[in-house]
């Protein structure tokens, strides 16, 4: 177990130099007899977008869950901080695809926030003292107006920046966005990407996106991680788009978009 | 216990004079707040099937507890219908077939079974009260009882339902802010589970969900954050159990019935108001 420890710290250490970065190592899921993905290592340094592509199916919301413990997997998740100390598990921050939620429930955006960021039960509190810290932090998404709001009077974009300030309330190290904007018009889809880019810039956190816009993905990508029940390639936008094996993959996706959500039944 | 006797036979009506109308009384106004304050959450999770199928569960509940005789009937149907809650809310946790498929099949069995069990030996009558309920039924020990379950699932959720809330987003977005599925789910279930327990004697297998939709169907027609809705919804669920057993008292009725009703009218009644309440 000590010994555990010291090599992961050496490990880490060395390899992430003097930045911070969250490294997975050998993350494997299987389920039943079916293997999701497997042998997994990622390195993502903070402050930068790390772009998870690949057709429905190859595993990448399994292995957004499996990073979230949601999902039993092997490997391990190493986060370490700039001063390169091993800290454990960092902060995660989560935004999903989609809700399952009745969105048509009187459930306000101030109610969601309080929900999260209080102990004290919604119900029956009134949430006047969190209110400021609710409105600065819907101002960073540009969401500010739509602290009153009903959930179900948002627009997916709207829903999806709400979605997002929840993910940065505490700040976290590792955000995680799993197919954030699926469905939201291109004046959201823009907004969101370049807001998300802002964050990486200013608030020096590692992200991990889920894409299947590859436009968006080439323009504000760091790295990209192309995925089929593995990892296939990694590297810059340019190297990943000029692979023969992305352009095969990529062939499927094409086909394999038409018929859905295959990936969301592998949980 | 006196002094609220007393206190509810002062009031100026000639309803409130019988001993068992009391007692009815302080019961309705116990159990019906706790309705409203489950059923919005019941609602918005989409888990009517859900607390439908506890209300199916009780038979077999009741029908175990006549069978073993030396255990109340009312704790064998508490503790079975908590196992009952547990494990659906488990078998749907860890099946990748659809909720409602999941719950179908406990439903029916559950069913199927409390009536196999109750019609053995031809003896099914002194069952049937339980399909119909009889809140005039209730003693000064139910009024206990009654006010430690009211306590208890009060303070419940107000530990609970800030992580339900964030659950009912999204189970992996829950997992990130540290909020385990499973756990609070199978609460959630649990509570439900005593709750309708307790209340079918009085109420009825058969009508006990509406009590569980109603109040909610109802408030959401006219609220637009969780506070009002919680507010209305207890409001409603408080006005229509005490109207329906005033009602149900002066025309002779079962009491159960006439309060779902009254509830119904209520929803009718917010429907028809809506546009005018939700932004």
């Amino acid at each position: 177990m000590f010994r555990n420890i010291l090599h992961h710290r050496a490990a880490s250490a060395d390899d992430c130099a003097k930045l911070c970065c969250t490294k997975l190592e050998g993350f494997t899921v299987r389920i039943g007899s079916l293997t999701i993905f497997e042998h997994v290592n990622l390195h993502v340094h903070c402050g930068q977008l790390t772009a998870l592509i690949g057709p429905n199916g190859a595993g990448k919301s399994t292995l957004l869950k499996a990073i979230l413990g949601e999902v039993r997997h092997e490997g391990n998740l190493h986060y370490v901080d700039a001063k390169g100390k091993h800290t454990g598990h960092p902060v995660i921050g989560y935004v999903p695809q989609y809700l399952r939620f009745d969105l048509s429930a009187p459930t306000t955006v101030l109610d969601i926030f309080m929900a999260c960021l209080s102990r004290r039960p919604v119900w029956l509190f009134p949430a006047k003292s969190l209110r400021p810290r609710v409105q600065r932090s819907l101002a960073r998404v540009r969401a500010d107006h739509l602290i009153d709001r009903r959930l179900g009077a948002l627009s997916g974009g709207e829903l999806q920046r709400v979605l997002l300030a929840l993910a940065l309330e505490p700040m976290p190290d590792l955000l995680l966005l799993d197919e954030p904007v699926s469905g939201v018009d291109q004046n959201g889809l823009t907004l969101f990407y370049d807001i998300v880019s802002e964050l990486r810039a200013q608030e020096d956190i590692s992200i991990i996106l889920i894409s299947h816009d590859l436009n968006m993905v080439a323009k504000h990508a760091d790295q990209v991680v192309l995925m089929n029940r593995g990892v296939v390639m990694s590297g810059t936008p340019e190297e990943v788009f000029a692979d023969a094996r992305t352009r095969r993959l990529f062939g499927m996706l094409a086909g394999a978009k038409a018929d859905g959500t295959a990936e969301e039944e592998v949980r | 216990m006196e002094v609220l006797y007393a206190l509810i036979g002062a009031l100026p009506f000639d309803w409130v004079g019988s001993h068992f109308m009391q007692s009815a009384f302080l019961a309705v106004l116990l159990v019906t707040p706790l309705f409203g304050l489950l059923s919005t959450m019941v609602v918005s999770n989409r888990m009517a099937f859900f607390s439908d199928s506890l209300g199916h569960g009780a038979f077999t509940g009741i029908a175990l507890g006549v069978l073993f005789g030396s255990v109340s009937p009312l704790l064998s149907l508490v503790v079975f219908s908590i196992l009952f809650a547990l494990l659906v809310t488990w078998i749907k946790g860890k099946s990748a077939a659809s909720a409602d498929t999941i719950i179908g099949v406990f439903s029916s069995t559950a069913i199927a079974l409390g009536l196999m069990l109750m019609s053995r030996g031809g003896g099914f009558n002194k069952f049937s009260a339980y399909l119909i309920g009889d809140i005039l039924s209730v003693s000064e020990d139910d009024i206990r009882a009654l006010a430690c379950v009211f306590v208890l699932v009060a303070a419940v959720w107000g530990i609970l339902f800030n992580r339900l809330l964030v659950l009912s987003l999204n189970a992996s977005f829950a997992r990130s802010r540290g909020i385990s599925a499973f756990w609070t789910e199978s609460a959630f279930a649990a509570m439900l589970a005593v709750l309708v327990s307790i209340s079918i004697q009085w109420v009825g297998i058969l009508i006990i969900n509406a009590l569980l939709v109603l109040p909610a169907a109802a408030a959401r027609n006219v609220t637009n954050s969780v506070k009002s809705y919680h507010a209305v919804s207890v409001l409603c669920a408080m006005s229509a159990g005490v109207a329906g057993l005033i009602i149900a008292y002066c025309f002779n009725m079962a009491a159960g019935a006439t309060i779902v009703v009254a509830l119904a009218v209520l929803f009718f009644v917010t429907l028809a108001l809506k546009p005018h309440f939700v932004r």
